[in-house]
């Protein structure tokens, strides 16, 4: 009976299903096509100055000189690698215990207001445009910094302070996920044993929950690290290797969105620019395997 | 008052309301619980019965907008009253929740983790509590080669009688347990019923259960709550063979509820 239906005539939801199989698998591929020709194409041009001997990869890495329009031009990237990793990482610090306790606040000190007031208000930080962030910086901690310490207040730090308040958002809302998915009585059965709060926060609450907020902090370092405007507006821009947090300095998105414009295809700055975009792209792969190894850990 | 007074437990509760907001999750019961005996507590979902058991070691006190009359008397001093130490409270009242819910840690530091709170120093004090508390659960001689395994890699019937140890890791004289085998296969919620009347014979437990045949086979007795009410409370056998009220039957019987 039922081969002689499939014979006969195809049914109609058959083809519904083959039509939205159909549909979702032109969509992944393309998907996959974008991907991968932008991979390709950043990567290609990425190592053209390489391969074509124009520049030594050990030269652009390690390089502290960034000359490209002097006599005998050099292209050292070191400046700017150094300088990105040295803001990410500041900002980490900087944002991810105020970001746990704020999370820690929101879930565990005052659940009830705490999700229905602070969680919109954490969820707006991320809302507001990063010119606006820079903005911010430029006009109130740049001021500040410059009275405070010696310098002219743009540099490291004040790129540093920028960035950890715009990934604020992004560990505290992560971390306040993994928080509030936590068993309930979990959390009871250490106060069933007489443990105080600060005791279950401390000893069964943040160890649980770890691996789940540092993959906020990857997260948010991934933010920090690939974010260009309000450092660059914060930071001072100068091609030098940071020796002081309030001496000028760049980041390699902040180099590539200044002098991007100012180039012609196919040229050796050019090229080096983008080669500063491909180990741009692949420090985000590095933290996506982060955070998926983090996943991972987070599920034993 | 004065009578009652006179044939006080030492554990009871008397005239305890909770309170939901407006909503009176229970209304005025007044319960004992002897020493060495095992108390179950039964009714339809909903009818205050988890809300009574939570009670009394006051773990609804993190529930907003949850607030308590009457008393509950322990050793002669009332839990609700003002100035009540909850952390030592806890120490005397253990609890275990329906679903297994070990810490993320090692089988011995789910042990350990109370009584280094409660003050006990050293390894070897640790150790021994570590082992007399598993003992007393059933689960030594299945995990004493693995104490530093996670706790997580235990069935889910040795991770019930490893929270049954943890609970126990403190020494309190009562055991509350909400619904404490329903989450377990049939083996396993044997090993769990056979420890419980173990157990009884050094503490009191109180026991929230859905399941009629083992409020029967455990407890010696029994409570039956409807709509926060108390119905019906006497010696298990009294209840389950001729209860006195009709709605008590009905429930027992699987009519309703």
């Amino acid at each position: 009976m039922r081969g002689k239906t499939n014979t006969k005539k195809i049914e109609k939801h058959h083809i519904e299903d083959m039509v939205g199989r159909i549909y979702m698998s032109l969509c992944v591929l393309l998907l996959i096509v974008i991907i991968v020709s932008m991979v390709y194409f950043v990567a290609s041009k990425g190592i053209a100055n390489f391969i074509s001997g124009e520049v030594k990869l050990t030269d652009f890495l390690f390089g502290t000189k960034w000359a490209p329009e002097a006599d005998t031009p050099s292209y050292g990237a070191l400046p700017f690698i150094s300088g990105s990793f040295l803001v990410t990482l500041l900002a980490a610090l900087i944002a991810s215990p105020l970001s746990i306790c704020a999370a820690l606040f929101m879930t565990e000190i005052v659940p009830g207001w705490g999700k229905k007031l602070l969680q919109p208000v954490i969820e707006l930080l991320s809302g507001i445009p990063s010119v606006v962030y820079g903005f911010v910086g430029l006009s109130v901690i740049v001021p500040f910094l410059r009275d405070t310490f010696p310098g002219q207040g743009i540099g490291v730090a004040a790129g540093a302070l920028v960035l950890s308040v715009m990934i604020l958002p992004t560990i505290t809302s992560v971390a306040a996920d993994a928080l509030a998915s936590l068993p309930q009585n979990l959390k009871e059965s250490s106060f069933a044993l007489g443990a105080t709060r600060w005791q279950t926060i401390s000893r069964v609450i943040l160890p649980t929950t770890m691996p789940a907020i540092m993959t906020g902090v990857v997260l948010g370092m991934a933010r920090a690290f690939g974010e260009a405007l309000a450092v660059q507006m914060v930071i001072g821009n100068a091609p030098f290797v940071p020796r002081s947090l309030f001496e000028s300095a760049s980041t390699l998105t902040s180099v590539i969105t200044l002098s991007m414009g100012n180039t012609t295809m196919g040229s050796t700055i050019n090229n080096a620019l983008w080669s500063m975009a491909l180990v741009l792209m692949l420090m985000t792969f590095v933290f996506v395997l982060l955070v998926r190894m983090l996943e991972r850990r987070n599920k034993i | 008052m004065g009578t009652a007074a006179a044939v006080r437990e030492s554990f009871q509760t008397e005239n305890l309301s909770i309170f939901y907001g407006t909503y009176e999750a229970v209304k005025g019961i007044s319960l004992p619980f002897a020493q060495k005996t095992v108390t179950a507590l039964i009714g339809p979902s909903g009818c205050g019965k988890s809300t009574f058991l939570r009670s009394l070691n006051r773990m609804n006190d993190d529930i907003s907008g949850s607030t308590t009359k009457g008393s509950i008397w322990i050793d002669g001093v009332d839990i609700n009253a003002q100035g009540t130490d909850v952390i030592k409270l806890r120490q005397k009242i253990g609890m275990v929740w329906q679903k297994p819910n070990p810490f993320y840690k090692s089988i011995y530091e789910n042990i350990a983790f109370g009584p280094k709170y409660h003050g006990v120093k050293g390894k070897a004090a640790l150790d021994e509590i570590v082992e007399s508390s598993l003992r007393r659960a059933a689960l030594w001689d299945e995990v004493k080669d693995r104490l530093k395994d996670s706790a997580l890699a235990l069935s889910g019937g040795q991770q019930q009688r490893l929270c049954i140890a943890r609970a126990l890791s403190v020494n309190p004289q009562i055991l509350l347990l909400d619904e404490p085998a329903s989450a377990l296969d049939p083996v396993s919620t044997g090993k769990v019923e056979e420890l419980i009347k173990e157990l009884k014979e050094d503490l009191r437990i109180v026991i929230v259960t859905h399941n009629m045949q083992q409020a029967a086979r455990i407890s010696d007795y029994t409570a039956y709550f409807y709509l926060g009410s108390l119905v019906e409370y006497d010696k298990t056998e009294k209840v389950f063979s001729n209860p006195e009220n009709q709605m008590t039957q009905e429930y027992i019987m699987g009519r309703f509820g």
